[in-house]
């Protein structure tokens, strides 16, 4: 039940994007057609577990008996920068079409502050190993979902006379305004 | 361009017409998070301008010795350094500001202002007019998430800086507080600093024209009188 909880709450109610705000370049600069978005929602998901689990063990077995939690933010970084490097030379040999797919967007995932934002949340909140792989694959269904439904939006935004000084980015954030305002419906679901 | 010119130009630059945040676009999301009012506004956007002076001064500094293929991740450490340096000290000195701004502090390492201002400017150009460019990227991040923050506690609260504004009879817009009403605020404030660079951009060539027939009068007049005093 308390999974349920974790997972629904980081989904829906308090989506990375739309409530917390983290990852918003992503959010804005890759969702202009539905199927980067899906693309870059898969790679993201994909990141963000095994860049948890990394920081997780980073975090219990290193930083804590050492006692060197002020160096949190560095080893987090630079695990994540290593790690996407890793899953991409490792994606490039074993699985070639997924390569394809995806490769475009990891470069880009090392800047996105849903990674760090993720693990550094999970360190706040003090959650054990299984609670914060139920997080971080949480989190990153609430991101593609968002950047999936936002996307859709954007493709039929295309088709409409927006006045001149509100075209492009202006218009974008205040779509992304009404979109969280219906994500605000699922406040105290979990 | 001589060097005050240009000088001034990379000082000016940061407020408007390359507002990291209103022209940009860059560093989003401690713009939307944390400017739930504009002392946390204010204080976001000064933590990044240390950083960035930080980052941006050790990195004009060492550019020679950085090889180019890791440059990114020497970046990201340097960074992350001076990050957690600011992150400590506001942890010690501002304890309210640093919970209130919560994990956005750390998360200045993934800052995209701060990075592409390391890897465009500080790179490439001397130390001094890269400092120059970190105060003036950082107070233009400043000035935008203030002005955010500003707006946003004015609709929501009704106050400014937690002085009382508007009257407490009238109940504040609460969406402005919550996150639909940052990107709402936001979307508005980014066409509005689009209209406004277009129209200076116009009354500056305008001004131009006008200064180029001023004094094509005054170059008249001075030969003119240059002629009779030699006629005399």
């Amino acid at each position: 039940m308390n999974y349920f909880v974790i997972f629904l709450g980081a989904m829906l109610v308090n989506n990375i994007v739309l409530v917390q705000f983290l990852g918003i370049c992503p959010f804005l600069g890759v969702s202009s057609r539905i199927s980067t978005a899906i693309g870059m929602g898969l790679a993201v998901m994909f990141v963000m577990t095994i860049a948890t689990i990394a920081a997780y063990l980073i975090q219990v077995f290193l930083l804590v008996p050492l006692s060197l939690e002020f160096l949190q933010t560095v080893a987090f970084i630079l695990v994540i920068a290593s790690l996407v490097q890793l899953v991409d030379i490792v994606m490039k040999k074993v699985s070639p079409p997924l390569h394809r797919a995806l490769g475009v967007f990891l470069p880009l995932i090392t800047t996105n502050c849903a990674i760090l934002g993720v693990a550094l949340l999970i360190m706040n909140r003090e959650y054990n190993l299984a609670e914060s792989i139920v997080f971080a694959i949480a989190s990153a269904l609430g991101f593609a979902l968002a950047l999936f439904i936002f996307a859709g939006l954007r493709e039929r935004l295309e088709l409409y006379d927006v006045p001149k000084a509100m075209q492009g980015a202006p218009i974008a954030l205040v779509t992304a305004g009404l979109l969280a305002l219906a994500f605000m419906g699922f406040a105290g679901l979990a | 361009m001589s060097a005050t010119a240009s000088l001034r130009h990379e000082f000016s630059k940061g407020f408007l017409k390359e507002n990291p945040v209103f022209a940009l676009l860059l560093g989003l999301c401690p713009a939307l998070a944390v400017t739930t009012s504009a002392i946390n506004g204010l204080g976001m956007g000064l933590a990044t301008m240390a950083v960035l002076l930080g980052s941006n001064l050790v990195i004009s500094i060492i550019k020679n010795f950085i090889p180019d293929k890791v440059r990114i991740p020497c970046y990201i450490v340097i960074i992350a350094t001076f990050v957690t340096i600011i992150d400590l000290s506001m942890g010690a000195y501002l304890p309210d500001l640093h919970e209130a701004l919560g994990i956005f502090i750390p998360l200045i390492v993934v800052n995209c202002v701060v990075l592409g201002r390391a890897e465009a400017f500080a790179s490439r150009n001397s130390t001094f007019s890269s400092l120059v460019d970190a105060i003036s990227m950082g107070l233009g991040f400043s000035f935008a998430l203030t002005v955010l923050g500003a707006i946003r506690e004015v609709l929501g609260f009704g106050t400014l800086f937690d002085l009382q504004i508007i009257p407490e009879a009238f109940p504040g817009i609460s969406v402005f507080i919550l996150p639909p009403g940052a990107f709402l605020a936001l979307g508005f404030l980014v066409a509005g600093a689009r209209v406004l660079t277009a129209r200076l951009e116009r009354a500056a060539k305008s001004r131009q024209g006008f200064m180029t027939a001023a004094e094509a009068a005054a170059a008249a007049a001075a030969a003119n009188k240059e002629t009779r005093g030699a006629e005399a």
